[in-house]
């Protein structure tokens, strides 16, 4: 297993070559490198664009995007992007950080048609928003529910 | 005898009763209303939740116009339980039989992607002959699970004998199942670290047999269907999906093959030591239900090849990590050590702490990438465990492939994407 790079400033000198930090490693705020698994975080406005750009790069594998929620901390929370890259045989995560006052972010469905219902999940579950979106409804929770169950303040006991 | 009529017999006008139309008016309102000079009446069909070509509690919305389908979206979440949810408050080994319930017809592939994110996280290494176990049973389960997507895909056309004697040797792979962890279905076999328990003695004998029989097996369901003329005019042509479309649909495992994508994960991203195996990736460039069909089958016999290859190089040795502070002690052992006891009362009560964070790890599934992502705290509970299903994506592929097409090819093409709706809802 490749040594690990904790800081963005380790990334770019350990890994120069690396297509995926290439393309998006001028917009990154904090990249890292662990257990075999590069994350690169970017800011929220530019996620359509560091996708495209990663996309330009060879990553041409939308495999999925979820959330965690890091409450009561701040950003509350962290959308990860997973991309594999089927030529190079590798694997990137992007990664957003999102404050918890009215969650939001802009959609990749026109990057990746595939995004669609896992944004729709991750709106369903984590109540964020994600601007642009073709279809934003609730997909797993029945349309009228009240509150996100996979938010960590969501209640896991008692009547509703 | 000719029939007079009068010609001056014209219908008497009289005023109609709204309450109380009489037949003839109402006959005449419906020839009306079903009047349709622009062609553009459409009718909405709801397909499920309980049909039984659905697989499964899926609802299809259904815009038609006459046969042919324009648009279909489907519903789902009747399922859904939470799995994600529950996993944050278990300890990190109870959440392995919860992983079994996510794909109940490949319960060991969610096993052993969840035990290897796990283990990535833990940076663990897993003994050789644990690896090539896991290997064999996650072989023979791709094979149970084809053979349930073609004993039902097969119904679903209307070839009821195939369905029967899928179920047959399915059987005899639960058999063995049932000997090596005490489940038909819901194994929970792997554990974080390696496996449960040694197989019994006559899990080799058995499963040697049944790997030479299984050839000859698939060959007879070729047989019963492959040269068919109307399983041939039901699947030939139908439900098309493109390598682009298929790619930016997330589509993964044999429809993304069938489409001439040559992707697999064993092969290209390996894990527990499959880059030792040979075996081909078998691709078509059709792209529509018969090539999903033929790829499927030729994988059936690439597993076998598979099983066996891991059957013949089945190394000795320990089937768990030397890691006493995360794998349960032997129970002579916990009975005859103290060392080993207060292991065992710790690992129960408390579980073990995971070091802080992130992995994915993929595996192919026989319905495609089924990837787990898992993030650590630091303490004995997951923070968050999300998984990445294949039939999750693949479902958003549906419309594509049955737009345009007749309704009862929407029936093939479900068939042919083998999804199962216990891990589109978790």
């Amino acid at each position: 297993m490749a040594e690990a790079l904790l800081t963005l400033d380790a990334v770019r000198e350990g890994m120069p070559a690396n297509p995926a930090f290439m393309a998006v490693g001028a917009m990154a705020t904090k990249a890292k490198f662990d257990r075999n698994e590069l994350t690169i975080t970017v800011p929220r406005e530019q996620i359509g664009a560091a996708c495209k750009a990663v996309q330009a790069a060879g990553y041409n594998f939308f495999e999925t995007v979820t959330a965690v929620d890091w409450y009561p901390n701040e950003p509350r929370f962290v959308l990860a992007y997973h991309i594999v890259s089927m030529t190079l045989k590798e694997r990137i995560r992007l990664a957003v950080e999102i404050s918890g006052e009215n969650p939001s972010v802009d959609t990749i469905t026109p990057v990746w048609p595939s995004a669609n219902f896992y944004e729709r999940e991750v709106y369903d579950l984590f109540g964020i928003h994600f601007a642009g979106h073709p279809n934003l409804t609730r997909i797993m929770m029945p349309l009228d529910w009240e509150g996100h169950p996979l938010r960590k303040d969501y209640p896991v006991e008692g009547y509703r | 005898m000719a029939v007079l009529t009068d010609p001056f017999d014209t219908p008497v006008l009289k005023a109609r009763d709204p309450q109380n139309p009489s037949l003839e008016e109402v006959a005449a309102d419906s020839a009306r209303n079903n009047q349709d000079p622009a062609g553009d009446q459409t009718m909405v069909l709801n397909m499920g939740p309980q049909h039984p070509s659905t697989h499964g509690v899926l609802r299809l919305l259904l815009e038609i116009d006459g046969e042919a389908v324009i648009s279909c979206s489907p519903d789902i979440g009747y399922l859904h339980t939470g799995i994600e949810k529950t996993c944050e408050a278990k300890f990190y080994q109870q959440v392995v039989p919860l992983t079994d319930r996510i794909d109940y017809l490949c319960p060991m592939t969610n096993n052993l992607a969840y035990c290897l994110a796990v283990e990535k996280l833990l940076e663990l290494e897993i003994p050789e002959r644990a690896q090539t176990l896991r290997v064999l049973m996650n072989e023979l389960t791709r094979i149970q699970s084809h053979l349930v997507w073609l004993g039902t895909h097969a119904m679903d056309i209307g070839a009821l004998t195939v369905f029967l004697y899928c179920f047959r040797e399915r059987e005899e792979i639960l058999r063995i199942f049932e000997a090596i962890s005490g489940q038909r279905m819901m194994t929970s076999y792997f554990r974080i670290g390696g496996l449960s328990m040694e197989p019994p003695i006559d899990f080799w004998e058995r499963t040697r047999k049944f790997l030479k029989i299984m050839p000859e097996k698939i060959k007879q369901y070729e047989d019963l269907l492959t040269g068919n003329p109307i399983w041939f005019g039901r699947l030939k042509g139908v439900g098309y999906l493109s390598p682009e479309d298929a790619i930016a649909l997330g589509v993964t495992g044999p429809p993304l093959r069938a489409s001439g994508v040559d992707w697999d994960l064993r092969r290209d991203m390996p894990y527990s030591g499959y880059e030792k195996y040979q075996f081909k990736v078998p691709v078509s460039k059709d792209g529509d239900v018969w090539a999903r069909y033929v790829v499927r089958m030729e994988e059936m016999y690439e597993s076998v090849k598979i099983c066996v290859q891991a059957m013949d190089r089945m190394p000795d040795g320990r089937i768990v990590a030397d890691a006493p502070k995360i794998i349960l002690p032997d129970r002579e052992q916990m009975k005859t050590q103290m060392e080993s006891l207060i292991h065992h009362f710790k690992i129960v009560t408390e579980g073990f702490a995971v070091p802080a964070g992130q992995v994915y790890q993929a595996v192919e599934s026989p319905r495609g990438e089924m990837g787990y992502y898992v993030v650590s705290d630091g303490t004995a509970k997951p923070y968050r465990v999300h998984m990445r299903n294949p039939s999750y994506a693949t479902l958003q592929a549906l419309e594509t492939m049955c737009k345009g097409k007749l309704l009862a090819d929407v029936v093939a093409v479900i068939g042919s994407i083998d999804i199962v709706l216990g891990e589109i809802d978790r």
